[in-house]
């Protein structure tokens, strides 16, 4: 009966906590931009949901439009965190590597 | 509807459903350790584990819930794609790396390793539980609306169908979900909704759609006329001597603008709407009467197949096109949704009337709808509030929204795949790829529903089977695959959740908070028991929740996950003056509160009890707004009540 236990993962990786706590910066800064995009789609469709019907290009709406470029941000900024983050961390844990050989 | 089985498509069918049983099973014994299942050695490439995380997240309920809500309302059913995807964000930004840097895979395990508290561990115990039994409801409805039209079974049976199935699965060998399984099921998801949309692309929109080889039925519609006047639409319907037109506005029928019409002795209702501008419309519906003796009357004559008998009309296309075409022909993918936007499309609303003799009519009546409308917001009766003034239809959809944002990261089983990967960077790429493919996914799933929209497919009675009816509308290889994937999807999800309902009564509630001591053979058989309650119960949510659209369901479990999960989870990683028993009460303070209010609310008054739902106790029915912050609130009431004296912060 596998998966009725589960104990901890893998020893931790070992960062150093600057590292932690500018990629934490980081994760919270792009929530916040994300944050302020959703938050406008929402209180918009809720409050002027009029606004939504109003053709911004290639014949299509509003709603598709901002529907579609949250979509496509969300991925942009996950690849914004990854890139800024991966050059920390790789750097880092080829530190580690080379300490363990 | 009655649907009669192909052949072919069941061979397809069966055989991959049989395949990728095999393939878990396989992988899966090989994974038997815990470690083996949760963490996969550490050694998946982020890749595969990226796409896994699309094949865990996009469960039936993604699929089969978001097409039918567009294929039915429109735009509404897409923002639950986008609400579902921007749950992510909150679970990559805030909550997985600092949940990793723990070493803990769920968030029952991190409250655990930080505080080994009775008390916490018995509130996550009961709050797994539940969110896993609401998630199970949708899965469970959806295995329902997959059966029906494959198999020509009626919903309860597919129900039974999956539970049984699962629950076999589950006690007899225990189905993994490994990621492989997984990374399979969510590339062959999105490969061949991909398929689907270049076919919708490729067959254009039509004012008279053919389906699977078949035309499709259109419904009259008179007028319009300036007045609503009952001779001029004897003249217009033709009727002779014999035949009757009468309104209907006596008991259950008044104000629903209803007039009966006996022709040839075959009864039909007839709806009058009014338009903005004054003018009036007859349209023909179709209707499905239960008598008190069960048996089912349709359009004026009995449910079936054979001669002298009838069914319900399949539905959806697009009543008139710009330029006054009839056929458009292959479109873009940007001209497909401008050519829809300039269209009038025919949505379906429905009435049902309760005779006193106990007899049931449910009338279907369509609802021409300009494109603009259907590509905005505020079609489905649930959003409807936010097109008006009304103070409590806004806050209803705000408060989805944030349940929908929240809730992601608070489901107990998505964040796992995080932790399979060998490093910090291979999760962080994991995510984006996950991203990246649900997004895409999540785009598709407008023109699946737009494309079901406009098939001439669509199963009035049943919001959740659009998409496989579109398939099959294009042809019955394409339906046997994708009802294939869909259904392994679902047995994957539910035997997932049943495990961990099961795990989290067998270690936290009797081991971990009872005590009680267990050799492990007696862990396994509780396990199983536990299992089998689970599943019967999961079972009997499914047959009751049928015509509940299924990512409405998933929208409560969000909700419940969101208000009981999120403010332990987020607190525990950002507040240092966290206690145990804020946390504790925070969980239970979140569930009970956002289960008593979705009880009392207006669309479980309507759908579960039967009740007025004008008369349901909270103003609307979604609780998000008000439990999720109430469920913070608790926490850091209770904890700074409850802070330990500044030597015990020491040890």
């Amino acid at each position: 009966m596998a998966g009725f236990d589960h104990g901890p993962n893998e020893p931790e990786e070992q960062e150093n906590s600057e590292t932690i706590s500018r990629n934490t910066r980081l994760g919270l800064k792009l929530f916040t931009v994300y944050l302020a995009l959703y938050g406008g789609f929402v209180f918009l469709n809720t409050f002027s949901p009029a606004k939504m019907e109003v053709v911004v290009f290639a014949g299509l709406n509003l709603a598709i439009v901002y529907g579609f470029t949250l979509i496509i941000a969300a991925f942009v900024l996950a690849l914004i965190y990854g890139w800024s983050c991966r050059n920390d961390v790789s750097s880092d844990s080829s530190n580690n590597e080379g300490a363990s050989q | 509807m009655i649907y009669e089985p192909s052949l072919m498509a069941v061979l397809i069918f069966g055989g991959i459903v049989a395949i990728t049983l095999g393939l878990s099973f396989w992988l899966g014994a090989k994974a038997k350790s815990a470690k083996g299942y949760f963490a996969a050695g550490g050694g998946i490439h982020w890749f595969v584990n990226g796409v896994a995380f699309a094949g865990d997240y996009l469960s039936a309920a993604s699929f089969l819930g978001i097409c039918g809500m567009i294929a039915f309302y429109g735009y509404d059913g897409f923002l639950y794609s986008i609400g579902y995807l921007a749950g992510w964000i909150v679970a990559l930004f805030v909550i997985a790396e600092p949940l990793k840097r723990m070493g803990r895979f769920t968030f029952a395990d991190a409250l655990d390793s930080k505080f080994q508290s009775r008390g916490i561990k018995l509130a996550a115990a009961i709050s797994t539980l539940v969110v896993s039994i609401f998630y199970l409801i949708p899965q469970m409805v959806g295995a329902g609306a997959l059966i029906t039209p494959l198999l020509g079974f009626p919903h309860y049976v597919g129900v039974l169908m999956v539970g049984t199935i699962v629950i076999l699965i589950v006690v007899t060998a225990g189905m993994v979900s490994t990621t492989y399984v997984q990374f399979l099921k969510g590339s062959l998801l999105v490969i061949f909704s991909t398929v689907l949309t270049v076919l919708i692309l490729q067959r254009g929109l039509s004012t008279d759609p053919v389906n699977n080889g078949k035309p499709t039925h259109q419904f009259q519609i008179i007028g319009p006329t300036a007045s609503d006047n009952i001779e001029h639409w004897k003249s217009e319907l033709k009727l002779n001597d014999n035949d009757s037109l009468i309104p209907l506005d006596q008991g259950a029928w008044a104000k629903k603008d209803f007039l009966q019409l006996t022709r040839d002795d075959k009864i039909s209702y007839w709806k009058v709407t009014e338009s903005p501008e004054k003018q009036y419309f007859l349209s023909e519906t179709q209707y499905k009467q239960k008598n008190t003796n069960g048996s089912i009357i349709i359009n004026g004559l009995p449910q079936g197949t054979g001669e002298g008998k009838t069914d319900l009309y399949p539905v959806g296309r697009i009543s008139k096109l710009p330029d006054d075409e009839t056929e458009t022909g292959p479109l873009g993918v940007t001209e497909f949704l401008s050519k829809i936007r300039e269209s009038e499309l025919i949505l379906w609303g429905s009435d049902t009337i309760k005779e006193k003799d106990g007899t049931v009519i449910t009338i279907y009546f369509p609802k021409p709808t300009t494109g603009e409308k259907v590509l905005s917001p505020g079609n489905h009766p649930k959003f409807a509030g936010i097109r008006s003034d009304e103070m409590w239809g806004k806050l209803n959809f705000l408060s989805l929204m944030l349940a929908l944002f929240c809730g992601t990261a608070s489901l107990p089983h998505i964040l796992i795949r995080y932790y399979t990967v060998k490093d910090q960077a291979s999760a962080r790429k994991s995510t984006i790829v996950g991203i990246g493919t649900i997004g895409y996914f999540y785009i598709l799933t407008l023109f699946m529903g737009l494309g079901a929209m406009t098939s001439g497919a669509l199963d009035v009675t049943n919001t959740n089977m659009a998409a496989p009816l579109l398939a099959k509308s294009i042809g019955d290889w394409l339906f046997a695959v994708i009802s294939a994937i869909a259904f392994t999807t679902v047995l994957g999800t539910v035997s997932g959740l049943i495990i961990a309902s099961s795990g989290a009564v067998v270690h936290d509630l009797m081991s971990s908070f009872m005590k009680i001591e267990m050799n492990d053979f007696a862990k396994v058989r509780i396990a199983k028991i536990a299992s089998v309650v689970v599943g019967v119960i999961a079972i009997i949510l499914g047959i009751l929740f049928e015509n509940f659209n299924v990512n409405y369901l998933v929208g409560w479990a969000f909700s419940v996950a969101a208000s009981a999960n999120l403010p332990a989870l987020v607190m525990l990683l950002f507040w240092p003056k966290t206690t145990k028993q804020g946390i504790t009460v925070a969980i239970f303070t979140g569930m009970v509160s956002s289960l008593t209010w979705i009880l009392l609310s207006a669309d479980s008054y309507k759908g579960i009890y039967g009740l007025d739902p004008k008369t349901a106790i909270v103003p609307f029915s979604q609780p998000g707004l008000v439990t999720i912050p109430l469920g913070f609130l608790t926490l850091i009431v209770v904890s700074l009540l409850t802070q330990p004296k500044s030597t015990e912060i020491k040890s």
